[in-house]
């Protein structure tokens, strides 16, 4: 087995052990990255020094014998759209393609401090507004299961590389889906976190009450040890909540006994994709067989959710990025007045989604509009936060599918915005509410693609859903945890 | 005139804080461009606010000294517009949900005092500055901007349209500045941009009602331009109504230059804000407690200091007021008080010949011992130095600090006065100038004049002027 088939966890077995080195580790997934990124397109920007720097420090701090994190020397890959101090930021837009921030990220400072070298930042939707990586202004990524297909969206080159063993790790955001649908599209565990659970300080605002910082990886135990670092009060983001932080990994081996389960009728639905339905109906009938109470609940609001979504997210996004305008970082397309070189510049940099959203939320805020958009979206809202809180009462889990369908097909849905916007409907609602939502892969399709179920808890429940992700993936016995990468041209990885 | 005036103002002014409303950047006063800067007031991609307690400690405190009702909860919302001093291209502020609401500000206008209504104070962050190569953005060939002041926090306050007159406005703003000044919530200066202030200004039939069609009057730099502005935007309203015409709602800008409110091109339609909550911020929570903690430990503000002095210490409103505008002299005078009864002396010496001295040296009555003029007043009224030496020894108390009793011990300043020790050299005048006493017999009135100068010279100045005068008289009449 080599190094880069390894989850983090068990590379910083190895690690610990000094079995291997950081530097062994990180040039093993250097080596992957070279043999398949030209193929997935997976990163924005390689860090190859960086990452050897970062490795050769830990491993010297090792052999000297200080204490160091488990994840010390353990590589990641980060989604482009936070921000790296001196490294580009470009949130996949030419209007930032040479932006280069001069701080980090709160989670990107916690990531270097414990001693994670970066192997580079990853392809997205422009500012994650998408669900298939293909409105990246650079070049859509490839799903490493069957490359004429979507990896999902936004976060799918950070799915992508830790799918093909491009990193054993990696951070995404998530707005509204954008960890779990890439997550289920290429058969990992993805996990949006309570809102308020990761400081979004440098994490490159889409929606801004709406995004959140979380992880993408193998295994749930992987998921847990990144959930451990980067979780927690930061004085930088008034919206991060000072909840303290359990140890996720702790309670991993529990067992799912008594635990009462919700399956979601709105995502179990007659429209979705069968075989997806019978896989996670199959995962419910594991749950069921170790203890687990299941029942059906229905979230009658969830058709709502979509409208609210796609007005609160656009408002907040059309106020967000009203600050790339020329004046101070980023393209700015000159002009003979303000006026014209603000319109030059947003006109020529944002690409035609990122526009898009622009005017419906720029429309949505609008004197005589507000009442009948935002607020009746901020309304529908709160209806939906009561409608969990209600189901909560009567279970700890609530489940469905992550998508009504596998990946689709590169091109497929670019020319029709809503049905790309559906792709979404099983994850808004759980953004809307603020609750942490878990995908864990739930099987393999009939044509050899990942099909996810996604998890969800109430708030600051994360250990509860990477519990029941670890049970179900000790469970998985019938589908193969990666990806065999099958080359265009014939041949494989 | 024929019209009832109205007018409402619009008021911003910085808070006294050392560090941004969002971020830990200095608020410090002229420093190289864009050094005061970080993420947070830049708006770098990624960067979100913090609230800053100070911030809303002294917002808490303005309003509490403005008679406003605090708000337990509040809210921020977001202001969007694009502008090249906006980092953000939104501005955090308060839309529906302000701080504090209601209020009002006592004002003093001709001997007669009334409440002026304000509608609300809220909390923003205060844009960056431009700086045009030309004459504004769209004629210069380049501009330039700095982001020190970028997120340096805001107070707004609004008052009701309820001001009568241009120097009711003025009057208001003066009023409004000794409060914040005395209550430590604002440096007010409007010079640094620290306090300014727009109108709006309709006319109506007196007793009427209803609000006439409003002009907005921005640019007034001062408080004199303020009252100028208004009253010339009075006048300019009143002569189209008064010739059958009708006002344009629109926004004026006041020429410094001519005197003159100018109209600016009014564009179609208003501004569209979209304002909504910002969501980076959580709303804004106060306890009960916190605001009567500020409340209780409010020093006495500018009304209730008039109205103790001209009670305690029977002064007239004028002296009132200046030792209230002028705190530092106020509470000298005050501490000079506790140890000198006569209030109407004191008082005359302070704003009289103290201030003078202190203007002239640039100093404050900070700087000057109490304990000095209440030495000086009272060796002047015991009759041990006249009134001259008394000028000439606070000056130099004021210069170098010097005690007068020492100065009067030291140079021998005593007043020279009565038989014993004056006659022998009035006398010794009448002798030797013969001349100056012949033609004062013969009615030259200034005569006299020449003799009291020339005694005054021989005791150098420590003689009663008018002693000596009256003395001098008295001998001739004898001899």
């Amino acid at each position: 087995m080599k190094l880069y088939e390894y989850t983090a966890a068990n590379l910083s077995k190895l690690l610990r052990k000094k079995e291997v080195s950081s530097v062994e580790v990180v040039q093993s997934f250097l080596d992957r990255i070279e043999l398949v990124e030209p193929y997935v397109k997976s990163f924005i920007t390689h860090t190859p020094a960086m990452a050897l720097d970062m490795a050769s420090s830990v491993d010297r701090k090792r052999s000297k014998g200080e204490k160091l994190h488990p994840l010390a020397g353990v590589p990641i890959a980060v989604k482009d759209n936070i921000s790296t101090q001196g490294l580009r930021t470009t949130c996949a837009s030419r209007i930032l393609e040479n932006y280069i921030p001069p701080y980090d990220a709160t989670v990107v400072k916690t990531i270097k401090q414990l001693g994670m070298p970066l192997l580079g930042k990853t392809n997205m939707d422009e500012f994650a507004m998408g669900s298939s990586t293909e409105n990246s202004a650079f070049y859509p990524t490839c799903n490493p299961w069957n490359f004429e297909r979507v990896p999902g969206g936004s976060s799918g080159g950070s799915a992508a590389a830790v799918s093909t063993g491009m990193a054993p790790l990696a951070l995404g955001s998530d707005t509204g889906g954008s960890i779990r649908q890439p997550a289920s599209h290429c058969g990992l565990t993805g996990l949006r976190p309570t809102y308020g659970r990761v400081s979004r300080y440098g994490l490159i605002a889409f929606a801004s009450s709406l995004d959140q910082i979380g992880p993408l990886s193998l295994t749930a135990r992987d998921s847990a040890m990144l959930m451990n670092v980067i979780s927690g009060y930061d004085t930088l983001d008034s919206t991060a909540l000072p909840e303290a932080v359990p140890d996720y990994t702790a309670c991993l081996e529990e067992g799912v006994n008594k635990l009462k389960i919700g399956v979601i009728k709105q995502n179990v639905s007659e429209g979705f994709d069968p075989e997806i339905t019978a896989a996670v109906m199959k995962a419910v009938a594991l749950l069921k067989d170790d203890g687990a109470e299941v029942d059906e609940v229905s979230l009658p609001l969830t058709d709502y959710g979509l409208g609210a979504y796609y007005l609160i997210a656009p408002s907040e996004a059309s106020s967000n990025l009203g600050r790339y305008d020329g004046v101070r970082y980023g393209f700015n397309a000159g002009g003979n007045n303000i006026e014209a070189m603000f319109s030059a510049t947003r006109g020529r940099a944002f690409g035609p989604e990122v526009k898009r959203r622009i005017m419906i939320g720029t429309y949505a805020l609008s004197a005589g509009y507000y009442d009948a958009y935002y607020l009746q979206a901020m309304k529908v809202r709160t209806l939906i936060r009561r409608d969990y809180e209600k189901a909560f009462k009567r279970f700890d889990v609530l489940v469905g599918a992550t998508t009504p369908t596998p990946a689709f097909k590169i091109g497929e849905k670019t020319d029709d915005p809503l049905q790309m916007y559906l792709s979404d409907i099983c994850n808004i609602t759980d953004s809307l509410a603020g609750v942490p939502s878990l995908s864990v892969p739930c099987g393999i399709n009939s044509v050899g693609l990942p099909m996810g179920m996604q998890l969800t808890a109430p708030p600051f429940s994360e250990g509860l859903l990477l519990k029941v992700a670890a049970f179900l993936e000790q469970k998985r016995t019938y589908f193969p945890l990666r990806p065999r990468v099958k080359l265009p041209q014939g041949g494989d990885f | 005139m024929k019209y009832e005036v109205v007018i409402g103002l619009e008021i911003h002014l910085e808070l006294k804080t050392r560090s941004k409303l969002f971020c830990g950047c200095s608020t410090i006063f002229g420093k190289e461009p864009n050094t005061n800067c970080c993420p947070v007031c830049l708006g770098l991609p990624g960067s979100l606010p913090v609230f800053n307690r100070r911030a809303i400690e002294l917002a808490v405190t303005a309003a509490v000294a403005l008679n406003s009702s605090v708000q337990l909860k509040s809210r921020f919302d977001r202001k969007n517009y694009f502008y090249p001093d906006l980092p953000k291209a939104y501005q955090v502020s308060q839309y529906d949900q302000p701080l504090a609401r209601g209020g009002y500000l006592r004002v003093e206008l001709d001997g007669s005092s009334r409440n002026v209504k304000l509608e609300r104070i809220h909390l923003e962050e205060e844009a960056g500055k431009l700086v045009h190569s030309g004459e504004s953005i769209m004629g210069s060939d380049y501009s330039l901007v700095d982001y020190n002041r970028a997120g340096i926090p805001l107070l707004e306050i609004v008052t009701s349209p309820d001001i009568t007159s241009g120097r009711e406005a003025r009057v208001l703003l003066e009023e409004l500045r000794s409060v914040l000044l005395y209550s430590g919530a604002s440096d007010c200066r409007m010079e640094e941009g620290s306090l300014r202030c727009d109108a709006n200004i309709s006319l109506r039939p007196p007793g009427s009602e209803m609000l006439g069609t409003k002009t907005e009057v921005k640019n007034m730099n001062s408080f004199r331009a303020v009252e100028l502005a208004l009253n010339y935007e009075a006048g300019r309203q009143e002569e189209i109504l008064a010739a059958g015409g009708a006002i344009a709602q629109e926004t004026c800008h006041w020429d410094e230059e001519k005197k003159e409110t100018i109209p600016l091109r009014s564009k179609e339609g208003s501004s569209d804000y979209r304002y909504f909550p910002e969501p980076d911020l959580l709303p804004l929570v106060l306890e009960e407690a916190f605001i009567k903690e500020i409340s209780a430990a409010l020093p006495e503000l500018p009304a209730a200091r008039r109205e103790r002095f001209k009670k305690q210490y029977n002064l007239h409103s004028s002296e009132a007021i200046l030792f209230t505008v002028n705190r530092s002299l106020g509470d000298f005078f005050e501490a000079a008080a506790g140890k000198y009864s006569d209030y109407n002396n004191l008082a005359k010496w302070v704003q009289g010949d103290l201030l003078y001295y202190l203007r002239e040296s640039g100093k404050t009555a900070e700087e000057i011992d109490p304990q000095k003029i209440v030495e000086l007043l009272i060796m002047l009224d015991q009759g041990q130095i006249n009134r001259p030496v008394a000028k000439d020894l606070l000056n130099e108390m004021v210069l170098k600090g010097t005690s007068p009793q020492k100065m009067v011990r030291d140079k021998g300043l005593e007043r020279i006065s009565g038989d014993e020790k004056l006659l022998p050299i009035i006398e010794k005048v009448i002798d030797e100038n013969s001349d100056a006493v012949e033609n004062y017999r013969q009615g030259k009135d200034k005569a006299i004049a020449f003799l009291v100068g020339r005694v005054m010279a021989l005791t150098r100045g420590r003689a009663d002027p008018g002693e000596v005068n009256k003395m001098i008289k008295e001998i001739i009449s004898r001899r």
